[in-house]
């Protein structure tokens, strides 16, 4: 488990703003506990610091995972976020988007959602942001990136993609062996 | 008589000066003849060793005791009389001392010995004298008599065809085996030098602009910009300007090498640091985006309209109105034809719409 660099910090928090705002403060600034991000095998856990301590009695060969995985650090020193993070950032997102339940098990096969299949969408979303994805049971099932804004997805023919498909909890059983 | 008694008396004086050969132990003593060992697990007498008086007398008789029944042990051994001195063979030691010196350590391995011990190739012995076709004779694998049989071998080397048919056969083998010598030699060295762990400079020719790969070219623009008074801190940046990064890389980046080893900080001062660069990462986006200004005038004209439309023509038109509408509150006034649309595609044109 090794500490973030400054660098990979700012790249980790600047995706997670994408995502949940200025609600990112919350991650950090918790109280029941201090957590804190750690890096492994270029995989970035979000971890207590109660935890790490015990995690950090095992022999870092054979320590494959403590915390939770938010994401990876790619080849190209981008961050990617995975559908382990979910947990976190959905119930902090200021950005929403529900599907109707004939468009859920399309979303969970990996595709973008349509504009048939939107079922609801936070007012005054931009193009561009990062949304986290609900069934029309307020259940959370990935995440992703607007295709268009909100006034946009008025005025969108059906066949539309509103949103880019990110990860989905789909991915659970689809890339079991990659996640973490 | 007198004599007779004088006698004994005497010998009875100086049997008393000796204190008596056997001596009676509780529990066996342990011996080792061998290094001359003896351990008394008896215990020891508590009051005598407690008292200041007695206590050396009892350490002493002890250690005589005990001195005694080694020495017994010794006299029981078959004694050989050399130069006019009793001598006895000890038998081997039984007890297992340990080392003075610390166990040497094992020799470090050489590159090849690792990586063929991590290939797990194993070395096969070779005959030292093999057979020679061509001289009809048994000619050693190296060492004496290999140099006269190879001298024998080749008392003519032809010229390949590729080659200048003037060039010297010999002469270019001369050189090919010294070749051989220094590359080994100098692979000795660097072995030497790896398990000591001492730095060595790198060898071969550095590279030339005009035949470097991007790497190698983005390395170099890495370590020219670090290459300042203040590490590169305070250079410019190109829009997606990438640091080099690879194998080595890092450690040829001036002022790279000593900030990978930051401790880590307390969990305090590491929330901080986190609070303070979200603090920066929020205040960098732009107090106004464009787009969702945009999108937000666009919606507000949008939403605009349509309550325009509704105060407008609040009881007109087929859709209900959203208001407090009821069945009473109608227009009373009759359709006028020649105003609306007509859709003639569709089944029922009914009547004409607005």
């Amino acid at each position: 488990m090794k500490i973030l660099s400054e660098d990979r910090t700012r790249i980790l928090f600047e995706k997670l703003t994408k995502y949940i705002g200025v609600n990112v403060k919350l991650l950090i600034d918790r109280p029941d506990g201090t957590y804190c991000f750690r890096e492994k095998k270029d995989r970035v856990y979000y971890i207590s610091e109660r935890l790490l301590q015990l995690a950090q009695t095992v022999k870092p060969d054979h320590l494959v995972s403590a915390g939770t995985c938010f994401g990876k650090f790619t080849k190209t020193n981008k961050f990617r976020l995975h559908i382990t993070a979910l947990t976190y950032i959905a119930p902090y997102a200021p950005f929403k988007l529900w599907v109707k339940p004939s468009a859920e098990q399309q979303f969970l096969y990996g595709h973008h959602v349509i504009k048939s299949g939107l079922g609801r969408i936070t007012e005054n979303t931009p193009k561009n942001q990062g949304v986290v994805i609900f069934t029309m049971s307020d259940i959370p099932i990935g995440f992703g990136v607007t295709a268009r804004s909100t006034t946009d997805c008025r005025h969108a023919d059906p066949l539309a993609t509103i949103a880019f498909h990110q990860a989905d909890i789909g991915e659970y059983i689809r890339s079991e062996d990659t996640l973490v | 008589m007198d004599i007779v008694n004088d006698i004994l008396e005497r010998e009875q004086k100086k049997a008393e000066k000796y204190k008596p050969i056997v001596v009676e132990k509780h529990l066996e003593l342990e011996f080792d003849v061998g290094t001359l060992l003896t351990s008394d697990t008896n215990d020891l007498d508590s009051k005598l060793i407690k008292s200041d008086q007695e206590r050396d007398i009892y350490l002493q008789s002890l250690a005589r005791d005990n001195t005694q029944l080694l020495l017994n042990k010794i006299w029981e051994l078959p004694t050989e009389r050399i130069d006019e001195a009793i001598v006895v063979r000890l038998p081997q030691p039984t007890t297992v001392l340990p080392r003075a010196k610390p166990v040497p350590k094992p020799k470090p391995l050489t590159k090849w010995q690792e990586f063929a011990k991590a290939k797990g190739i194993t070395k096969t012995k070779k005959s030292k004298l093999e057979w020679d076709e061509q001289l009809q004779k048994w000619v050693p694998l190296y060492g004496f008599r290999k140099a006269a049989a190879e001298k024998e071998k080749n008392w003519l080397i032809p010229v390949p065809q590729n080659l200048d048919p003037m060039t010297d056969m010999y002469e270019k083998k001369a050189t090919e085996k010294s070749e051989k010598v220094a590359k080994n030699e100098l692979q000795r060295l660097k072995n030497i030098a790896r398990a000591r762990k001492v730095k060595i400079p790198r060898v071969g020719l550095p590279i030339t602009s005009d035949k470097a790969s991007s790497t190698q070219l983005a390395t170099a623009t890495s370590v020219a910009k670090a290459s300042t008074a203040s590490l590169g801190k305070f250079q410019d940046k190109l829009p997606k300007e990438k640091e080099a990064r690879g194998k080595g890389v890092h450690e040829l980046i001036p002022g790279k090498e000593r900030k990978r080893k930051l401790p880590v900080p307390t969990p305090a001062a590491e929330k901080e640091q986190n609070l303070s660069m979200i603090d920066r990462i929020l205040r960098k986006r732009p107090k106004i985006d464009m787009e969702k200004a945009v999108s937000k005038h666009i919606n507000e004209e949008q939403l605009q309209r349509s309550e325009e439309k509704k105060s407008m023509k609040p009881m007109k038109g087929r859709g209900k109105p959203k208001g407090k509408g009821n069945a009473t509150n109608f227009s009373a006034k009759k359709p006028k034809g020649g105003k609306g649309q007509r859709n003639p595609s569709k089944k029922n044109p009914g009547r004409k719409r607005r």
